[in-house]
């Protein structure tokens, strides 16, 4: 093939250059359709069926704005990223958002200028044991083989949980996912350590899942949640209470299937401010009173998505644990709707 | 003297048969296999390793279900069928990921029937090499090389045929410049000024005459965007570019560095060592990911196509030393007698010096080729879906969550197919190339 074609390919796409504008709101009303940046594929959290539709939880925050703001589930732009060019296209505006299991940490929301607006997934490093070990606690674990891949963050979390906890362990150093699996299963370690939300999926590729469990004990701070650009607060308002308003609609006990009903309005003012039967909450976000019942409708509340996607009757099988609402002793809690 | 020569044979006896233990199998079998006490024991140790890896591998292989929806149910038809409680091959995912794996999420998934489009294409591509691999063929098949060149990337991103086409009429606008001006004025400006034609062709004219085209006719596919396009599909097309338009930079880089012009000689050095230097996956990244800091945010750099490039310089810049390689080993004799013969700089090379050092570069250049052809992985690296790619993508789906051997088995076979082809082609053309310098 000529050269001359791919600097001619290059030029045009150089010309078909997409102009920024002031607003990402308008942008994508514009474009009629929400970029949403995903992961490549995260087991639970986004990933491709074979008919290459995507599904998750992410996608499904992801499914719940393309509702809230065009009454279509489908007005969402999927693209895959990697985790190292996820925070130049969000820069650079070839997404909106980010939902792709990003870790909020300081300099990510200073350094970088993204904007982190809100946690859809608390995550932190959890352990795997075999149920026969008969242990219930990590702090049951003195003595314990670990497999433990090397040189990452997850290996200095173990050091200090069991320094903190005076106990001992003996790790056993492996390369990747894949070797530590093959290991564990073989029974070479006790215990398997990495996120808890990567370790539900690890259980669920064993031969026999049910055989091990995963110790409630989270030994460190993995707050995944949307990011946005700098500079944008209506865009960033938005994506912060559509999520809110599914973590609300869930302590409410608004779920998909009663949301037409309660949406006519009910006794309580505060579903009502968050369905849209009473005040005007909705357009002072810059859409319609019923965003939010347009979004609990297509994907369910914040309890229902967990449930259908990484929840205990998948495969994944994730427990709420963090992520119960904090009504259940969770963290998950939306600021008041008023 | 007579009865001196009695002990003498008169006539020859007939021939006899080899020993039965020199001929056939047996006699194979002494020679090549048992020759000696340590010949034999090397066999047997070699031939009784080879039996405990296939005996552990191909019941492994033959077994495996073609036929299941997830892992899950493979690992259950595993336990209805075999009582042994092994695990076999589950091949299910490959017939379940089939489309996914060969044509990607763009001909596969997304855009019901458009799986005709990388088919024709592919067919296209080989239809266009086919005059260049096998001079026996109709030169005639040159056009549909040059049409090719326009066709394939409207066959891949879709969109209006007026694109490829009109730029087509550019290049062919800028060649007729070239030879104007050549003619009237003087060679050495023709360039320049045949460039100059081109580039204002290109972003002046080019946009507005086939947005005006395609009003009157509009002949137009499906758009893809460049993110869905994957799989092998987007393996072949990185590939097949990269292979393609390297040699000619390669020729001309390997030229320049062999040349007496001071700026020519250092600019393709300069190239070639800065773009050695550097890993792939280093350019890769630098295409991809640090080029959008320096442009202007509004420029949408398309990430295949800024793939494309790099590999392709990539790999121009390594199939230069190999020719260069070539050039060096030719005698000092065929470049002064070149110049004898009053040859100008172009003619000797392409008439005296080009062939016999490509010939002696083809298993260099060739085994570049089927590297570059492997290195097209490299780009799940910047989320970019090849068949690796999308391996994990299929993992990542709890349907296979947790397979792994039976799809990096697969895509490895495929990929083995297309470098064993590339290799056998280029050792047929050394023997056909071969005049008995060796």
């Amino acid at each position: 093939m000529n050269k001359s074609v791919f600097l001619g390919a290059l030029t045009v796409a150089g010309l078909a250059a997409v102009g920024a504008s002031a607003s990402t709101l308008d942008d994508i009303k514009a474009r009629g359709k929400i970029n949403c940046g995903v992961t490549e594929g995260t087991l639970g959290f986004s990933s491709r069926d074979a008919e290459g539709k995507h599904g998750g939880f992410d996608v499904e925050f992801c499914r719940a704005l393309g509702a809230a703001i065009f009454n279509d589930t489908e007005a969402v732009e999927y693209v895959e990223l990697s985790s190292k060019n996820r925070f130049t296209a969000l820069s650079a505006g070839q997404v909106d958002l980010l939902y792709r299991t990003t870790t909020w940490t300081f300099s990510r929301d200073v350094d970088l200028k993204t904007t982190f607006v809100g946690i859809n997934y608390y995550d932190g490093q959890g352990f795997m044991v075999p149920k026969d070990l008969g242990v219930a606690s990590a702090k049951e674990l003195e003595g314990a083989t670990v497999c433990i891949e090397t040189g990452t963050t997850t290996e200095l979390n173990l050091a200090d949980f069991f320094r903190a906890n005076g106990m001992t362990y003996e790790p056993l150093p492996v390369g990747g996912t894949t070797e530590a699996k093959a290991f564990f299963e073989e029974g070479a370690c006790d215990v398997y350590t990495t996120d808890a939300s990567a370790l539900a999926g690890v259980r669920a590729s064993l031969k026999a899942p049910d055989s091990y469990i995963i110790l409630p004990e989270i030994v460190s701070k993995e707050p995944l949640g949307p990011t946005v650009r700098h500079g944008d607060d209506q865009w960033a308002d938005i994506v912060r209470w559509v999520q809110n308003a599914l973590v609300a609609a869930e302590e409410h006990g608004v779920t998909s299937a009663n949301v037409a009903e309660l949406s006519k309005g009910t006794e309580n003012p505060s579903i009502n401010r968050l369905l849209g039967a009473e005040g005007s909450l909705g357009e002072m976000l810059g859409l319609d009173n019923d965003y939010a019942a347009r979004a609990i409708a297509a994907v369910g509340n914040y309890g229902e998505i967990f449930e259908k996607t990484i929840g205990e009757s998948t495969p994944i099988g994730l427990p709420r644990g963090l992520n119960a609402l904090w009504t259940e002793g969770g963290l998950q809690y939306s600021p008041p709707f008023r | 003297m007579s009865n001196t020569l009695s002990f003498v044979r008169t006539e020859m006896l007939p021939q006899k048969t080899p020993p039965a233990s020199s001929v056939g199998l047996q006699g194979w079998l002494r020679e090549n296999l048992f020759s000696s006490v340590g010949n034999s024991i090397l066999t047997l140790l070699t031939l009784g390793f080879l039996a405990l890896i296939l005996s552990n591998i191909l019941p492994w292989v033959l077994f495996g279900i073609w036929d299941a929806g997830s892992l899950t149910e493979c690992r259950a038809m595993f336990a209805e069928r075999y009582a042994d409680g092994r695990e076999y091959a589950c091949w299910a995912v490959v017939t379940d990921r089939w489309d996914q794996l060969i044509f990607g999420y763009s001909f596969g998934n997304l855009h019901e029937g458009l799986y005709w489009r990388p088919i024709v294409g592919l067919a296209l591509i080989l239809l266009a090499l086919s005059p260049i691999l096998y001079p026996n063929l109709p030169r005639g098949l040159y056009i549909a090389t040059a049409a090719s060149i326009f066709l394939y990337p409207w066959l891949i991103w879709g969109g209006s045929i007026w694109g490829p086409l009109t730029l087509a009429l550019c290049i062919i606008a800028a060649v007729f410049a070239y030879r104007a001006v050549a003619k009237e004025v003087s060679s050495l400006i023709a360039i320049p000024a045949s460039l100059l034609v081109l580039g204002v062709l290109v972003f002046f004219a080019m946009s507005p005459v086939s947005s005006g085209l395609n009003a009157v006719a509009p002949i137009e596919l499906q758009p893809v965007p460049s993110r869905e396009i994957s799989g092998f599909v987007l393996s072949i097309t990185i590939g097949i570019v990269a292979i393609v338009a390297s040699l000619p930079i390669a020729v001309f880089l390997a030229l320049g560095r062999q040349s007496n012009l001071f700026i020519v000689n250092k600019l393709s050095t300069g190239f070639i060592e800065i773009i050695r230097g550097v890993p792939l996956i280093t350019l890769i990244f630098v295409a991809t990911i640090l080029l959008k800091y320096f442009l202007p945010s509004s420029v949408n750099l398309d990430p295949v196509v800024a793939v494309m490039v790099l590999v392709t310089l990539f790999t121009a810049a390594y199939i230069a030393e190999v020719i260069r390689g070539g050039l060096a080993a030719l005698p000092k004799g065929q470049y002064e007698a070149a110049d004898a013969l009053g040859l100008t700089y172009w003619q000797a090379q392409r008439q005296i010096i080009l062939p016999q050092a490509l010939k002696i570069s083809i298993p260099g250049i060739v085994s570049n080729f089927i590297s570059v052809f492997k290195d097209t992985t490299l780009v799940s690296i910047v989320a970019l879906n090849d068949p690796l790619g999308i391996s994990n993508a299929i993992r990542s789906n709890s349907d296979w969550n947790g397979i792994v051997w039976e799809l990096y088995g697969f895509i490895a076979i495929v990929f083995w197919i297309f470098c064993f082809s590339m290799s056998r082609y280029s050792m047929s053309l050394e023997r056909k190339l071969q005049t008995g310098h060796r």
